[in-house]
């Protein structure tokens, strides 16, 4: 039975060294170990033997049957570790040859600036407004202390549409008749800015374009003075261009607030050095401000005494051209992908 | 308005770098667009004469020229302009100069001949345009030869400082007024002029003229002046260098001196021919609608009845108030006797005149801000002084000043004292302010306080001045006060208390949309929202009443869009014929109807709207993005029903419906689908172009919040394949509705993963095969559950579709 036993083991063994393929590792150990199987026959023979006997064939049993299964394994990690790198060599791609790029789209550059803008005033607590693009005469003039024939309207291009009276309606020259529908809408305090689109009578050309984008402030609460507008647009200064870059405010006119202030900022291609952007100044002229002019808040029945208010305005697209260094407007509106897909 | 610094000095002693000059007044509000140093880098340019010219021997652009400084002795010089002739003077710049570009000038050879210097064009010396030809000089210098050029003219090294003036600031639009505003921010004393003119010294002015005001309501004040002995002649250089240099053309020694009292006093006055008023009667009325009259410029005009007339005695026309004056009485070479007036219009009806005519002057602009009505006086004796000092100074037979005026007032309300609160002042401001502080800012801009004052008032009486006609209220003199104070010196501090900032949840879902399309590689474009009027057409969307600009830049951009559609179509053109093809653009904005607001009648419908098109995609492209947006946005069961758009494309086109909290009725919010190959041909766009619109106003105003947790199922799932052949009339959506109605709640997740017509499927027809993929929340399935919903969805697109299960 020894004999056998050692047989079968060299057999197996052999068997197994020949084997070129799992499904041949498969039937060897078929062969050998299943029902059927050379070892499964002894095994099933043992119970005639001697009990002496029995016991040390059945050992013997054992052992090669060990040393067979392990040559069984040996053999499979071998051939799946062929098959492996035989699979993986043939998966192989050259991951450098890329057919047919992934379309990205882009946000518009107003887009992004005006998001931007919204971020940082929402950081300094401010809400964001919106309201329509055609307006009434009121809401873009009358109540904003410009009455009719009122020379200061010259200050705007407006272009009017054939609707109702002559003149009586309009493309908003400017987001300004969003604070008064926000004063009409909400009581006081209100902290909100107003983004949006607004219209001028202007021909294109490379710093004009007949539609373009505002952002305008407005506060209104108790205590407001000059100084919280001098120091809101100073945090916001620096918010949105960087700490290096700060602020200064000169007098202006504008009917709807007074004092009224021209908001500059130190030139952030120079940091106030002077260069050809700021014309050697140092500054870069951003805006408009000012403190709510009382005939405004009384157009929206708020008592001049009891509330005051300060507000704030600038265009959106220059400071997406500033950021890019684009340097013609209308670049923003020709909606070339060639231009769109640079940002 | 311009302003020179020596002029400026003639009021206040202003010394000091100019720059630093200029800096103060930008910070006054009177912001200097730029500094020109006249008379700066004329240093070694001299007066030379053209003694002969001839060709350069070698060179076709060039020619030889000799010229003598004055000595005798010929110089060459190697000229490349021809614009002279022999006998001209001409300046040139010597050997050694430096021109204001920092060009040296040299000794040297031009093709083989020398050149001893350069001769200069006047836009080279900075004090004119043209660069064409040489700067011939005038003939009077015939005796100047050799001598320094800026000598010679006269040309004093002065600073011409270009500044903007706001509107609210009447005074700043006069060198004086300038002045004044500058000393009291440098703390030196202002002194306005005193002309010395002898007015007892002409006749008496009784009887000669007569002004009646018969409009009060227009004329504040009209004051009349009148010079006898008058010769219409050229002005002194001075005078003629001073009005160029702030921008207005020398004409004659009247027309100039008014200008000139225009600009240092910011009086406007206007001169008569007084032999061309008949016995010097001027009425001073409105117009009457259609009154013809003809300008000094020589047109014929009608005016209309809120223009403001001078009329003679015959009650027609001879000036427009305020604006321009007549041809009639215009001073001209005979003119002997000069009737001046001196008026006070009001601010407002110069305003409406001058836009309604078209007309803006130097003289409108200044009235309608508002002119000083108690200035008139001084302005008329600056005249007279001026004009005796020119005809002086022209050797010609003095001028005379008639004895006395003629001065009557309209309408000129008296102007109250404002009272100022010094607390309001600091609140407003965000600075402590005494009362003392408030008299030492706006005393030397000439506001005055009744009452001593002993500065810690906390109430003053300020009066304004009658140059400040834009200040009337507390306000307005508080910005005076925070001007001359410096906004610099304001603290800057934020708004105390707590304000939370957010944006609204509208705000967020937009930006989710535009993120979401970006991310799907769509790119966000910004067409114009003006089109052409047949653009619409075009587009097949002219069903929607449109509205129309009145007073549009080109008529190519005088309709407002009904949709976005047009626009992203002209941009898809636009790219295609740049070669970039395949382009997917959308925009967000805003598009409006010629129909009342239900929400605000005065304005049309303005809605906001999502458009999309995708260049060589179809119509599948759209619904794929349409899905993904309205899935992500967390809109369940949209309504699809495929039928004709317009404008889209008639077999590929569909309307989404929405049920909407309030509407009894699902609402349409989007249409998807193709271009129509028609309109696509209009807009020259080739391919195929998927298109999508959705109603941002119905979508983004129904926030649905998120939905409800629904807890993930630990038990196993089972997936069973149906195949269906479904007639073409029949949708896949309304398959997809009734497999979803008949499975109930055990389906987890439906798919349609294979669409297949051809052999084995009936003509007219097609198979949909579906994957269902059933699982319970507490349970697993068994295989009743499972044959049960099969037999089930099966029965149900049988019986309710007419489908039948392939096998």
């Amino acid at each position: 039975m020894i004999d056998e036993l050692l047989r079968i083991e060299t057999v197996a063994i052999e068997r197994i060294g020949l084997a070129d393929s799992l499904d041949a590792v498969k039937s060897v150990e078929a062969e050998v170990m299943g029902k059927k199987g050379a070892l499964t026959d002894i095994k099933k023979g043992l119970g005639a033997l001697e009990p002496d006997e029995r016991r040390s064939v059945g050992l013997r049993v054992n052992d090669v049957r060990a040393v067979i299964e392990a040559a069984l394994t040996a053999r499979r990690e071998q051939l799946e570790s062929v098959l492996r790198v035989a699979q993986l060599d043939a998966e192989r791609l050259d991951l450098t040859e890329r057919v047919g790029a992934a379309r990205r789209g882009h946000l518009h550059l107003v887009t992004q600036t005006r998001d931007r803008l919204e971020d940082v005033f929402v950081g300094l607590g401010f809400t964001v407004s919106e309201g329509p693009e055609i307006e009434t005469d009121w809401y873009s003039f009358g109540a904003l202390n410009i009455p009719p024939s009122h020379p200061a309207r010259g200050m705007w291009d407006t272009l009017y549409l054939n609707h109702g009276a002559t003149m009586s309606t309009l493309l908003r020259p400017h987001t300004s008749p969003v604070q008064i529908r926000v004063m009409e809408q909400q009581p006081p305090p209100i902290y909100s800015v107003m983004p949006g689109r607004v219209y001028r009578r202007d021909t294109a050309d490379a710093s004009h374009m007949p539609v373009f984008h505002q952002i305008e402030g407005l506060v209104v609460d108790k205590g407001i003075s000059f100084a919280d507008l001098a120091g809101t647009l100073e945090a916001f200064t620096s918010a949105y261009f960087g700490g290096s870059i700060t602020s200064r405010l000169r007098p202006s006119y504008f009917p709807f607030t007074e004092p009224s202030a021209e908001y500059d900022i130190s030139c952030i291609f120079c940091e106030g050095r002077g260069c050809r952007t700021c014309a050697h100044t140092g500054w870069l002229e951003l805006g408009g401000c000012g403190m709510v002019h009382p005939n405004v808040l009384a157009a929206v029945g708020l008592d001049a005494e009891e509330w005051g208010g300060f507000a704030f305005g600038f265009g959106i697209d220059r400071l997406a051209l500033m950021r890019h260094g684009v340097d013609d407007l209308r670049e923003l509106y020709t909606n070339d992908v060639r231009f769109m897909e640079q940002f | 308005m311009k302003v020179l610094l020596s002029w400026l000095r003639e009021f206040a002693p202003f010394d000091g770098d100019p720059v630093a000059l200029g800096d103060q007044m930008s910070d006054l509000g009177m912001a200097v667009e730029s500094i020109e140093h006249l008379g700066a880098g004329l240093d070694g340019i001299v007066v030379a004469e053209v003694l002969a010219l001839s060709p350069h021997p070698n060179a076709d652009k060039i020619q030889l020229v000799d010229v003598d400084l004055g000595d005798g002795e010929s110089l060459q010089i190697c000229c490349g302009a021809f614009n002279m002739a022999v006998g001209d003077l001409v300046p040139l710049a010597t050997l050694g100069t430096v021109m204001p570009g920092g060009m040296k000038i040299e000794r040297r050879k031009l093709r083989g001949e020398w050149s001893n210097g350069m001769l200069c064009s006047s836009k080279e010396l900075g004090l004119g345009d043209d660069h064409a030809g040489i700067f011939v000089l005038p003939e009077s210098l015939r005796e100047q030869r050799g001598a320094e050029f800026r000598a010679a003219m006269g040309i004093e090294l002065d600073v011409l400082y270009d500044l903007e003036i706001n509107p609210n600031r009447p005074d700043a639009m006069s060198v004086a007024g300038v002045a004044r505003d500058l000393a009291a921010r440098m703390g030196v004393p202002f002194t306005q002029i005193a002309p010395s003119v002898k007015a007892s010294s002409g006749t008496d002015l009784d009887g000669r003229v007569s002004v009646n005001i018969v409009d009060p309501d227009l004329c504040g004040r009209f004051l009349v002046s009148v010079l006898d002995g008058v010769r219409v002649g050229q002005s002194p250089q001075w005078l003629a260098n001073r009005l160029t240099h702030l921008g207005m053309r020398p004409i004659n020694s009247i027309v100039d001196i008014s200008n000139y009292v225009m600009l240092e006093l910011g009086q406007p006055n206007h001169t008569y021919d007084l032999h061309k008023v008949p016995n010097g009667e001027l009425r001073v009325r409105w117009a009457r609608e259609g009154e013809p009259i003809r300008t000094l410029d020589g047109a014929d005009r009608a005016l209309r009845s809120t223009d403001g007339v001078i009329a003679n005695n015959a009650d027609e026309a001879i000036g427009i108030a305020g604006v321009m004056g007549g041809a009639s009485t215009e001073i001209s070479d005979t003119t002997q006797s000069v009737l001046l007036e001196m008026a006070w219009w009001k601010p407002m009806a110069i305003a409406v005149s001058s836009a309604q005519l078209g007309l803006r002057s130097e003289a409108s602009m200044r009235f309608e801000r508002g002119a000083d009505p108690e200035i008139c006086e001084l302005a008329a004796l600056r005249f007279a002084e001026l004009l005796t000092r020119v005809t002086e100074e022209a050797g010609a037979d003095p001028v005379t000043l008639a004895k006395g005026t003629v001065d009557v007032r309209g309408d000129l309300s008296s102007r109250e004292a404002i009272a100022v609160r010094t607390p309001r002042v600091s609140a407003l401001l965000g600075a402590p302010f005494t009362g003392e502080r408030i008299r030492e800012l706006l005393e030397p801009i000439g506001f005055t306080f009744d009452g001593a004052g002993d500065g810690a008032d906390v109430v003053q009486q300020v009066r304004i001045p009658t140059f400040r006609f834009d200040t009337a209220t507390e306000t307005d003199v508080i910005e005076e006060i925070a001007r001359h104070h410096g906004y610099a010196r304001i603290p800057k501090r934020m708004p105390a208390g707590v304000h939370v900032g957010k944006l609204d949840d509208r705000q967020i879902a937009r930006r989710r949309v535009r993120q979401v399309l970006v991310g799907l590689g769509i790119s966000e474009a910004m067409p114009m929202p003006f089109l052409a009027p047949d653009d619409l057409e075009r587009a097949g969307l002219s069903d929607t009443p449109s509205l129309t600009l009145s007073n549009p830049l080109a008529a190519e951009e005088s309709v407002l869009r009904t949709s976005l559609r047009p626009g992203l179509l002209k941009a898809v053109a636009y790219n295609q014929s740049h070669r970039n093809e395949g382009v997917a653009l959308f925009e967000i904005g805003k598009v409006w109807r010629n129909e009342p607001s239900p929400t605000e009648p005065s304005l049309p419908v303005e809605r906001e709207v999502l458009g999309l098109v995708v260049a060589g995609a179809d119509a599948f492209e759209a619904a794929r993005v349409l899905d993904l947006l309205l899935r992500d946005l967390g809109v369940v069961a949209p309504l699809v029903e495929q039928r004709l758009v317009a404008g889209l494309h008639p077999t590929r086109s569909a309307t989404v419906a929405l049920e909407v909290d309030g509407s009894p009725l699902p609402v349409d919010v989007a249409v998807f689908g193709e271009v129509d190959p028609r309109v696509l041909e209009a807009f020259g766009v080739a391919g195929r172009v998927a298109c999508l619109e959705i109603d941002l106003d119905t979508l983004l105003s129904n926030p649905r919040g998120g939905p409800a947790y629904t807890a993930v199922s630990r038990y196993p799932s089972s997936d069973t394949d149906l195949a269906f052949e479904v007639a073409d009339a029949v949708p896949a959506s309304a398959v997809d509705a009734t497999i979803r109605s008949a499975a109930g709640d055990l389906l987890v997740r439906l798919e349609l993963f294979d669409v297949y017509r051809g052999e084995g499927v009936a003509i007219g027809a097609r198979s949909l095969a579906y994957r269902l993929r059933l699982q319970a929340a507490d349970r697993t399935l068994a295989d009743t559950d499972i044959n049960g919903t099969r037999a089930a969805v099966i029965g149900a697109v049988a019986d309710g579709l007419g489908a039948k299960l392939r096998s």
